[in-house]
């Protein structure tokens, strides 16, 4: 083990795969010298050269693409899109291109490439640089659509998506780039795709939650804990696969859930979570689900509409109380 | 002559007005009272205020994630300017924008933008208009050297092109895109041309390249580009070459660049280049000169004093302007 941030867990599941598989590289705007926007390729060019390690010009279009065409050849592409806010700009090549090329060649054709993008609100850069997107794609047929929320499970979930024969859609959350934890050192660690993580356990209410949200929720749940309120907190890390079992298996226990998470509310994955066990859990919930969410609105820019925008640990501690 | 040093001193003041404003928002920043990212125009101001000295108020523009200076220089108010980079209720755009999305619409700017290369496709939309309504009027679009390979670029200026739409497209070469030189003769490159306006032989437009740091060079071109998308002549492309002081954003090392490049750019420093001309010239005196110069401090220091003194946005706002009008 060792005492990694997220980023470089996130820099070491590249590292590693790159040195284990020659075909695996990566692309990206300031991915190169400049270590990423939010540092996060680092070294990686000084240790692979630029072949390995491509610096683009401003052309994220020509990104998903050739990342699709070099995918498609035989390479691992992990490219890079500086924010999630910007993965507009190739959707053709994401919706179209990556995610449809299997089916539309009965299976013949793989995409074997990852897309990184930093999600989320919180550093106070406005509108269309604090975007939340995964809705978008786990509306997609054809695409993975992962969401770390520790550094652990972004080291072991980046290097299963770097070994996935499918198109995966890899969010990662500015704010958690910082924070520390322990990661395993093994460099056969992965963590399955599809695979959620039960974060704390408890007995009277289910909080589901994604990325940030993940970390609000475990705040919550230590203040609960202090007034005998004990919640268990599920982070599903993969949107798609989702693993439903594992949030019924809870909810059979607690009864009630709550799903959070920091994207606009209207359909969100939230939504999906709430459609899925409402159907397959109807009879185990003592009371309607509730969702946290951000407003349906973008994000403000002033630190004074932001922190009131972005739904934190108040938040899930006062619907909690709602609840039980 | 009189008009010409007229608007000579008034070119002058405008990048002065720039200069000040953005050294200021870099001190704000760095003691913590700025959110966000900030993109600095420091050392660009000749090509904003060259730019906008050639436009009519009835023109528009489209700025950029670093668009303090274009909006300046299109007459933008500094107390709203400096409020909204302070996320104030009264800044232009409630404190909803920020550093990267000021704009005075009523002045014509059709939003500062944060996605680059966003600005062109909606400047020839705006040209379009031009020509349904018949208006006369011209769109000036600001982006930059990286924005240039993206597909808008490409696809904007050709439907301009096609169109014959009232369009100038005005590339800030500031030589990188953050870490990403424009060109180099080896090593990592945005492109394989050293002048953007070579671009403009593919889309059957007229390109130029000036010199970006020179005030007069600027305004000279877009004037005549700006006459000629008038009277019907259609797009044409300005590339101005000029080189940023600053960070791509203020915090970056600039690990990518050397620091003589940058002090043999600072020679070239388009105030000190222009304020020297004038003098040359006759039409400025150091007396003048210092006048003005405590004139724009004090206009600044107030916008500072306006924004600091100003409340915070009203927690209601956060779901406000969502739709135009009221309502859902
Ligand atoms: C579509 C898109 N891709 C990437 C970015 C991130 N980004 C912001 S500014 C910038 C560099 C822009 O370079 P240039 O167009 O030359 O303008 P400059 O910053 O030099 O003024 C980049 C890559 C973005 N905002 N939008
Ligand atoms: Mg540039």
């Amino acid at each position: 083990m060792s005492k990694l941030t997220y980023a470089e867990a996130l820099r070491e599941a590249m590292a590693e795969e790159m040195e284990r598989d020659k075909s695996v590289f990566i692309m990206g705007e300031d991915v190169g010298v400049f270590g990423g926007c939010f540092g996060v390729t680092g070294d990686l060019v000084e240790r692979f050269g630029e072949d390995r390690v491509r610096d683009t010009p401003i052309t994220e279009t020509a990104i998903v693409g050739s990342a699709v065409g070099a995918a498609m050849t035989g390479s691992r592409p992990i490219a890079e899109i500086m924010f999630a806010g910007f993965l507009g700009v190739p959707m053709d090549e994401i919706f179209n291109q990556a995610a449809k090329m299997c089916y539309m060649t009965g299976g013949q054709a793989k995409v074997p490439m990852v897309l990184r993008a930093p999600n989320g609100a919180g550093i106070g850069a406005a509108a269309q640089h604090s975007e939340r997107t995964e809705a978008w794609f786990v509306h997609v047929p054809g695409l993975k659509v992962v969401y770390p929320s520790t550094p652990a499970d972004a080291k072991g979930l980046l290097k299963s998506a770097v070994r996935d024969d499918n198109p995966v859609i890899f969010f990662e959350h500015k704010i958690l780039y910082n924070h520390k934890g322990e990661v395993p050192d093994d460099k056969d660690f992965t963590i399955p795709l599809g695979k959620a993580d039960v974060k704390r356990e408890g007995k009277d209410l289910t909080v589901v939650a994604t990325g940030i949200l993940v970390t609000y929720a475990l705040e919550a749940a230590e203040k609960l804990a202090e007034e005998g309120i004990e919640i268990e907190v599920i982070d599903p890390r993969t949107l798609v696969p989702f693993d439903k079992e594992t949030v019924l298996d809870s909810v059979e226990k607690t009864g009630k859930l709550i799903i959070a998470s920091e994207e606009t509310k209207r359909g969100s994955f939230t939504s999906e979570v709430s459609a899925v066990v409402a159907k397959e859990g109807l009879f185990l919930l003592e009371q309607p689900i509730k969702r946290i969410c951000a407003p349906d609105a973008p994000v403000p820019f002033s630190s004074a509409l932001e922190k009131v925008y972005i739904p934190g640990p108040e938040k899930i501690i006062s619907a909690v109380k709602e609840m039980v | 002559m009189k008009e010409s040093k007229d608007k000579m001193i008034q070119m002058l003041e405008d990048m002065m007005v720039i200069r000040e404003f953005e050294s200021t928002v870099q001190k704000h920043f760095a003691e913590g009272e700025i959110p966000g990212f900030v993109h600095l125009y420091l050392g660009e101001e000749a090509v904003a205020v060259g730019a906008c000295n050639a436009l009519e108020e009835k023109d528009y523009i489209t700025s950029t994630h670093r668009g303090h200076g274009h909006l300046l220089a299109r007459g933008g108010d500094v107390n709203k300017m400096m409020a909204e980079i302070f996320g104030k209720a009264t800044g232009y755009n409630k404190g909803k924008g920020g550093s990267m999305h000021i704009a005075d619409v009523s002045l014509g700017i059709l939003g500062a933008n944060g996605i680059v290369g966003a600005g062109l496709p909606i400047a020839a939309g705006s040209g379009i208009t031009s020509q349904i309504l018949d208006t006369g009027a011209v769109t000036l679009c600001f982006f930059g050297d990286g924005a240039s390979n993206r597909g808008t670029f490409h696809e904007a200026i050709n439907l301009a092109s096609i169109w014959n739409l009232p369009v100038v497209f005005v590339c800030e070469n500031n030589m990188y895109a953050i870490s990403m030189p424009q060109y180099r003769s080896d090593g990592r490159k945005g492109q394989n041309i050293k002048d953007v306006s070579d671009r403009a032989v593919a889309y059957g437009i007229s390109g130029v390249t000036v010199d970006g740091n020179d005030v007069m060079a600027v305004n000279e071109a877009v004037t005549e580009a700006v006459k000629k998308a008038r009277n019907g002549g259609g797009p044409s492309l300005v590339e101005c070459k000029t080189y940023r002081h600053r960070g791509h954003f203020e915090g970056d090392p600039t690990v990518y660049r050397s620091d003589e490049e940058l002090e043999e750019w600072k020679k070239k420093d388009p105030i000190s280049r222009f304020k020297n001309l004038l003098k040359d010239q006759e039409l400025l005196d150091d007396a003048e000169y210092d006048e003005l110069k405590e004139k724009v401090e004090a206009r600044i220091k107030e916008a500072v004093d306006f924004s600091q003194n100003s409340p915070d946005p009203d927690p209601s706002e956060v779901t406000t302007d969502v739709y135009y009008g009221e309502g859902v």
